[in-house]
C-alpha cells in the first residue's frame, strides 16, 4: 500500500518533471525560432538599432509578422537593406520613409498620425470618455431617484402597524431593542432616516 | 431619449455587422502602391541576354509600358507566361521584364523555352530595383506611361479576365491622353 503510494507520487512528480522540463526546452528553442541573419555590427548600438527597426517594419509579403520573424525572400531583402543602410550611417527615420516611399503606411507597425489613422488612434480615448460619461450619468440619476423615493399608502400603513407592534412589545415584555428581529429592526431603522 | 438608449446596443450591433461583414469580402493582399503617380525609380542594371548592355529608366519613356517582374522560381509566373507571349503581340504597348533574383541562365532557358515577350528583361540580380518599385512577391507587373509615370500596379498572375478588368481601361486611358 505504502509502496504503490510512493510509486504513485513518483509518478507523478516525474511526469510534472517531464513537463517543466519540456516546456522550459520549448521556451529555450522559441527564443531561437525567429530567422537569423549572420550578421556582423560595428557596435551594440548599430545591432540595437536593427533589431528595434526589424521589429517594427512589417513583412510586406507575410502580413502579421514583421521583419524580423518573417522568412520570406523579400523579408530577407528587406533586412539586408535595413542593415547596408544603418552601416552608411542613416538615420532610423531614413530608413523608416524608405520603406514607406516603396510599400506605403502598411510596412508601419505603429501607423503615422494622418487624417486617415485619426480614428484609430482617438476613437479609444473618445470611447473610454464616452463611457465614464455615460456611467457618471448614469449613477446621478440613480442616486436622485433613489432619494425621491417615497412610501406608498399601503407601505405606510404597513410600517404603522409594525411600530405599533414593537411599541407593544417593548413596553409589556419590555425586549431590549437587540432581541428585536432583525428584520423589523431594518424596517425600524429605515423609518428614522 | 431612454427608448433610444435603449436600442443603442441594437443599432452598434447592426453598425458592427455591417462593417465587419464588408471586411470579409476585402482582400487584406491588395494593397495600395506607394508608387502609383510617381516615377519610375532611377536604375542602371544589365540586360539578361546581354550583360554588357546597361539598362535605364529612360529606355521606358516615350510610349506605355508594361513592366514584369518575373522569375524562374516562380510558379505563377509559369502560369501568367503564356498569356504574356500573347499580349507582347499587342503594339498599343512595350512590354518589358524585371527578372528577380534568379540564376541567369536559368532565365534565359526558361525564354528560350516559353517564348520571350520581353522587349528586353532587367536582370535585377539583388533585387535592388524590386524593392525600390515595392515588389513583395512576384509576378507584379506596372503599368508605366509615355512620361516614366508608374499610373498602375497589379500583384498577381495576368490572365485574360485580369487583363479585361484591370488593365484594359488603364491603357484606354492611357491612350486617350495621348
Amino acid at each position: 500500500m505504502n509502496t504503490k503510494l510512493v510509486a504513485k507520487n513518483f509518478g507523478l512528480s516525474s511526469l510534472l518533471l517531464t513537463f517543466l522540463l519540456s516546456i522550459s526546452i520549448s521556451m529555450t528553442f522559441s527564443v531561437d525560432a525567429s530567422p537569423v541573419d549572420t550578421y556582423q555590427f560595428d557596435n551594440e548600438v548599430l545591432k540595437t538599432r536593427y533589431q528595434a527597426l526589424v521589429k517594427e517594419l512589417r513583412c510586406p509579403k507575410c502580413q502579421n509578422q514583421n521583419l524580423a520573424d518573417s522568412n520570406s525572400q523579400i523579408a530577407i531583402d528587406l533586412r539586408r537593406e535595413v542593415y547596408n543602410m544603418l552601416h552608411e550611417g542613416k538615420a532610423d527615420k531614413e530608413i523608416v520613409d524608405f520603406m514607406v516611399a516603396r510599400y506605403g503606411d502598411f510596412v508601419l507597425y505603429r501607423p503615422k498620425l494622418s487624417k486617415v489613422t485619426y480614428v484609430l488612434w482617438f476613437a479609444p480615448a473618445v470611447l473610454f470618455l464616452l463611457g465614464i460619461i455615460i456611467v457618471i450619468v448614469m449613477v446621478r440619476k440613480r442616486a436622485g431617484n433613489a432619494n425621491k423615493a417615497e412610501l406608498s399608502a399601503d407601505e405606510n400603513q404597513r410600517l404603522a402597524a409594525i411600530l405599533e407592534q414593537v411599541n407593544d412589545e417593548t413596553v409589556q415584555q419590555s425586549v431590549p431593542a437587540t432581541q428585536v428581529s432583525p428584520e423589523i429592526n431594518k424596517e425600524l431603522n429605515k423609518g428614522s432616516e | 431619449m431612454n427608448k433610444l438608449i435603449r436600442f443603442l446596443p441594437l443599432i452598434v450591433f447592426i453598425v458592427l455587422g455591417v462593417v465587419l461583414y464588408r471586411g470579409l469580402s476585402l482582400n487584406p493582399q491588395d494593397l495600395p502602391s506607394a508608387l502609383v503617380g510617381k516615377p519610375m525609380p532611377v536604375f542602371n542594371l544589365p540586360a539578361l541576354k546581354n550583360p554588357e548592355r546597361d539598362l535605364t529608366e529612360q529606355a521606358l519613356k516615350g510610349h506605355i509600358s508594361l513592366v514584369n517582374v518575373w522569375g524562374t522560381w516562380c510558379p505563377s509566373c509559369r502560369y501568367e507566361h503564356p498569356y504574356l507571349v500573347d499580349l507582347a503581340k499587342s503594339d498599343r504597348f512595350k512590354l518589358y521584364g524585371i527578372n528577380w533574383k534568379d540564376d541567369r541562365d536559368l532565365a534565359k532557358e526558361w525564354l528560350v523555352k516559353l517564348g520571350d515577350p520581353y522587349q528586353f528583361s532587367i536582370f535585377d540580380e539583388f533585387g535592388k530595383l524590386a524593392i525600390d518599385l515595392g515588389v513583395y512577391a512576384a509576378p507584379e507587373t506596372f503599368v508605366v506611361d509615355k512620361h516614366g509615370i508608374i499610373r498602375m500596379r497589379f500583384a498577381g498572375p495576368i490572365d485574360a479576365n485580369v487583363w479585361r478588368e484591370k488593365f484594359e481601361p488603364v491603357i484606354q486611358q492611357l491612350e486617350q491622353e495621348g
